[in-house]
């Protein structure tokens, strides 16, 4: 599987991207500098995680203005597969490739650390390797993740199985507790109509290898493999 | 050259004294102009020149096998194999951060994340050492709030984590906080870039972000004193810019990746006055600078605003003749501004120049190498011998060990700082194996097998009390802190914090630490390979404790034995290793409990630590340790609670039988001898483990098990049991510890 | 009354924000757009009648928590 991991000024998980796709599960990947204007041969996109342009005026405001943005959106128009974690989901919400926008976190504060996320939706290209269900612990790292959308959308989202994530307790219960940041039905990620473009909070890639402690985030990684039809490769550098 | 009356005030205003204005007529034949003298001024400063401290220093050891770049350049690195060194450095940033503790902070952080990627390496780890006043003190709170905001920040937006650190509360601090921050980058061994000019004819280029007129005179702030009128002193705050600090960051290691740099330094303190004559300092050469190309925000500045501007993320770099353009277009790409502003010369001299007129010129090696060495008296304090007494027998003994024992946990120098370290993105860059919490925080080396330990400690109160064996301690207990995650020291960096050099006890405070940091590392065989001195920490008269700020890195061969505090598995054996002896003195205990701050602090044989920490550290490669926690701030019940309920994923009871042996029962439960470490290990594997330990003549004995939801600590054969057992549900104990921030911040 | 509050960062005092907007508007094409500085705009309702003291009351605020005049100016309408 080919995969671009776009750079824009600011982005700073797309060392963490580059390294789960190439060097933990062995596939080909592309850095891509954000005044690129074409996603030649790419089978997906990630949207890293970090401070694109310093977070300065709204998280993700500038950054959709980057060039590579309109690339984005054809890409994404033709039916790409495209992952935007944290700062990247801030950026697809901003672009409008998926619907809502970003609060601050209701603590004001930066808040990093484990949650546990409930996967409402197995049936996507991003979660075939999950259960319906299924409780996975990845960690938060954000100030504005506090997702807010009108009542209308939040209704065609839910009643369209597009809430893929809701934050919950270790044993799987959606409650006021387990929300992190205040974050609107205790979403934590959500996917286009079309299934084909997620956005989620958590960052999978630093949950996704065992000397980390934790590889549920992997599963979503590998969900997008499978939906390519292309297992992840034995890679020379697991496990270190 | 514009002609000056160089009056008394003037100097004063400069912080400079007759004699040193003396050096400089004698050094330029000549009067100074005032950009000259405001040069001389910032260099000469105690913070650029180490004027009163640099004697004491030369006695430090800082050479050793691994030592590719000891102290003197932007930061030390060591060899850590496969092609590898980890760069590190620990500075501080008090003064700004006492004025505008948001800001103050977040330069602070800028300021050592460029002394690293400086030299080549990427920065993979922050750490920091934090010293405010009581909580109960609302602008304590307000300081507190604003240094986490400004650490979290800058250090997130740069995606570097914050691993790990340590916060002590203590009034002594409340109007002279201590801002500490530690980075740790790794480069490769043969890609290792210094600040030197060299190269006559190669262009000077400047690149980052504009100078304004912020900062100007930070380096003379930073070496003063402060009381009432501080407020007068405020326009030397910089504001910081993570983002583009980001972009210096990326650019920086792109140019470096290629051959045309060859020499590089940030724009710190001093700012472009500082880079620009020790990079030719270094080299023995000299610079010639275009003032008038110098990327600037503001209209009108002076040459003097222009050197002595400390705007943040600049920097200044020698590329070789006739490769500029390349160099341009990187810097461009990142949109930063660059300008070529001067080129290398053989005259020794940094030559200003503004529109080709020449506005200063002073010999580079005046102004950075041959400032003012002071031998400053040093006399032990008057109150020395009364703070060193502590009379037993007028401390009343335990009647209730659980209620001394929650409010030691109470105590928000012990209590968990998750509040603080959840503010920090701690796991970006997917290398955190030990996240804050622990005694030491534990990084995985990509594409090696091997991990990093990385702990910066400091007990000022011991440092007080007995200047000498508090510094030991600070290197001993650091070092025991990456043992107990099993590794090995391999480099320290310090950063001394001490008050008004100009009193005597004070410097007899400095001269008697230095040796003590001597001494251990000495012993411990780790060699100090950078550092920064931060003196005149007093307000109103009043100094600081003495705080020799101390961060050391470990480095674990196989990173898949790393262990942590916590206990793991009902069943296991808990191991005490070390021996507990009747150490109240300057104790946490005796604070919280008895109000009192006295006493000797506790006496520490370096011969029997080094064995303490040889020995965990064979016992965890071996494979034989579940958990290691060394003992502190609250001695062993402390240590035994924090095994108890430090741990994210669970909690695990503890039940604990331990002989009195004659000692006081207080001392025996929250005295703070030194060189013990609790370990739990497999209940089969015990036996072996305590054998291993008797035959590397270290102290040992099996103390307790793992299990339960409760802590029971009771001592043997004693009467008065009852009162001065341990018995507590561990959800009590989690509810103070844990919360014992949030609570004083109003935030639970 | 109501006190209307703008904090703005001192001039030369850099503004990083400002800098990164004002580069954002650059590169959309707004070519005659510069010196932009971001501040913040507050509304405090002040319960009290007499103008003077209404207005010593915020000055206070803006002094001690509103805004930080180590880095920042404050200016307010009362109204």
């Amino acid at each position: 599987m080919k995969i671009g991991v776009v750079v824009f000024p600011g982005s700073n998980c797309d060392h963490d991207c580059q390294y789960i796709f190439k060097d933990v599960l062995g596939q080909y990947v592309e850095m891509i500098w954000h005044k690129e204007t074409l996603l030649a041969g790419l089978d997906a996109v990630v949207l890293p995680g970090g401070f694109s342009y310093g977070d300065y005026l709204r998280t993700g405001a500038i950054a959709r203005f980057s060039p590579v943005m309109g690339a984005v959106k054809a890409f994404a128009k033709k039916g790409g597969l495209v992952i935007g974690i944290c700062n990247g989901f801030q950026i697809l919400l901003e672009a409008g490739l998926l619907p809502g926008v970003m609060l601050r976190n209701t603590s004001l504060n930066f808040i990093c650390k484990d949650v546990y996320v409930k996967v409402e939706n197995a049936a996507t290209r991003f979660t075939n390797r999950c259960e319906s269900g299924q409780v996975l612990k990845i960690p938060i790292a954000h100030a504005d993740g506090n997702y807010y959308t009108d009542p209308i959308t939040l209704g065609g989202i839910k009643a369209n199985a597009q809430v893929i994530f809701r934050y919950c307790t270790a044993d799987g219960k959606v409650t006021p507790d387990a929300n992190p940041n205040g974050s609107l039905d205790n979403i934590a990620g959500i996917m286009n109509a079309d299934g084909n473009v997620l956005g989620m909070m958590p960052h999978p890639e630093r949950s996704a290898e065992a000397i980390l402690g934790n590889e549920d985030g992997r599963l979503i990684f590998q969900s997008m493999l499978s939906s390519f039809g292309k297992p992840e490769l034995q890679s020379k550098l697991i496990g270190i | 050259m514009n002609a000056l009356v160089i009056t008394k005030a003037i100097l004063e205003q400069h912080k400079l004294s007759d004699d040193e204005y003396k050096k400089i007529l004698e050094i330029l034949g000549r009067e100074p102009n005032w950009t000259e003298l405001g040069m001389f001024s910032a260099m000469w400063s105690e913070h650029c020149s180490y004027k009163s401290s640099r004697i004491h220093l030369k006695k430090l050891p800082t050479t050793g096998p691994r030592v590719v770049q000891g102290p003197g350049e932007n930061a030390g690195a060591v060899d850590i194999g496969d092609g590898l060194c980890a760069v590190f450095k620990m500075e501080s940033h008090n003064h700004p951060s006492f004025i505008e503790p948001y800001q103050g902070a977040a330069t602070g952080v800028g300021g050592i994340l460029r002394d690293i990627f400086t030299m080549g390496a990427r920065p993979i780890a922050l750490l920091n050492s934090l010293r405010f006043g009581g909580l109960d003190n609302a602008n304590t709170r307000h300081l507190l709030k604003g240094v986490v905001s400004g650490i979290a920040g800058y250090g997130n937006c740069m995606g570097v984590p914050t691993v790990g650190g340590e916060i002590v509360f203590n009034d002594i601090y409340a109007l002279n906080p201590l801002v500490n921050v530690f980075c740790l980058g790794i480069a490769k061994k043969d890609k290792i870039f210094l600040g030197k000019a060299a190269g006559v004819g190669n262009p000077v280029i400047y690149f980052g972000s504009k100078t304004g007129r912020d900062g100007i005179h930070g380096a003379t702030m930073a070496s003063d004193s402060f009381d009432e009128q501080a407020a007068q002193k405020r326009p030397t705050v910089q504001v910081g810019d993570p983002f583009t600090e980001k972009l210096l960051l990326e650019a920086c290691l792109e140019l470096m990746a290629g051959d045309c740099l060859v020499g590089i330094q940030d724009m710190g303190a001093a700012g472009l006055t500082s880079s620009a004559c020790e990079m030719a300092s270094r080299e023995g050469t000299g610079v010639e600078l275009e003032l008038a190309d110098v990327p600037r925000r503001e209209p009108g500045m002076t040459p003097y605003e222009i050197m002595l501007s400390e705007s943040q993320e600049r920097m200044l770099m020698v590329v070789k003749a006739g490769r500029e353009d390349e160099v341009i277009k990187i810097c461009r790409k990142w949109d930063l501004d660059v300008a070529v502003i001067g080129r290398v010369t053989d005259t020794g001299k940094v030559v200003l120049k503004e529109h080709g007129q020449v506005v200063a010129e002073i010999p580079a090696k005046a102004l950075a190498d041959e400032g003012p060495r002071y031998d400053r008296p040093s006399s032990p304090p008057a109150y020395q011998e009364m703070l060193q007494s502590l009379n037993h027998d007028a401390l009343p003994d335990l009647k209730d060990a659980n209620a001394a024992l929650l409010a030691l946990l109470d105590s928000p120098t012990i209590a968990s700082k998750r509040w603080v370290y959840e503010q920090y993105d701690h796991m970006v860059r997917t290398n955190t194996m030990v996240r804050p919490g622990s005694d030491a925080a534990v990084l995985r080396v990509k594409g090696t097998n091997k991990a990093l330990a990385l702990s910066v400690d400091c007990n000022g109160r011991y440092c007080l009390l007995n200047p000498y064996e508090g510094a030991k301690i600070a290197i001993a207990e650091c070092a025991r802190n990456l043992a107990c995650s099993g590794a090995e020291p391999i480099g320290v960096t310090d950063c001394l914090n001490f008050g008004n050099p100009q009193r005597p006890e004070v410097m007899w405070q400095f001269v008697l630490a230095i040796e003590g940091l001597k001494d251990a590392c000495e012993a411990l065989n780790v060699p100090i390979v950078s550092g920064n001195v931060s003196l005149y920490n007093e307000t109103n008269d009043l100094s600081i404790y003495p705080t020799p700020m101390i961060g050391m890195v470990g480095l674990i061969e196989d990173a898949d034995r790393a262990v942590t505090q916590w206990f793991k598995e009902s069943g296991d054996a808990i191991i005490l290793l070390g021996q507990t002896r009747e150490d109240l003195g300057g104790t946490e205990y005796l604070k919280v409990v008895h109000h009192r701050e006295q006493g000797s602090p506790p006496l520490l044989s370096l011969e029997t630590e080094k064995a303490v920490q040889a020995c965990t550290i064979r016992l965890i490669r071996d494979g034989l340790v579940q958990s290691a926690h060394d003992c502190s701030d609250g001695g062993l019940a402390v240590a035994l609670t924090e095994c108890c309920i430090a741990g994210s994923a669970q909690q695990l009871g503890a039940v604990v039988q331990l002989p009195l042996d004659g000692l006081r029962r207080d001392a025996l439960l929250f005295g703070e001898s030194q060189s013990r470490i609790v370990l739990s290990v497999k209940a089969e594997l015990a036996e072996r483990v305590l054998n291993t330990a008797w035959d590397a003549g270290v102290h040992a004995a099996r103390i307790g098990t793992v299990g339960g939801a409760r802590l029971v600590i009771q001592v043997d054969g004693d009467q008065q049991a009852a009162g001065c057992k341990i018995d507590l549900e561990l959800t009590a104990l989690y509810d103070h510890w844990g919360l014992a921030i949030p609570r004083a911040l109003g935030q639970d | 009354m109501k006190a209307k509050i703008h904090v703005t960062l001192k001039q030369g005092i850099l503004d990083p924000q400002g800098k990164a907007i004002e580069h954002a508007l650059e590169s959309l094409g707004f070519k005659n757009a510069g010196n932009v500085r971001v501040g913040k705009y507050m509304e405090v309702d002040v319960n009290e009648t007499d103008r003077a003291n209404a207005d010593a009351q915020v000055k206070q605020m803006c002094e001690k928590l509103l805004a930080n005049t180590v880095i920042e100016d404050y200016r307010y309408e009362l109204g």
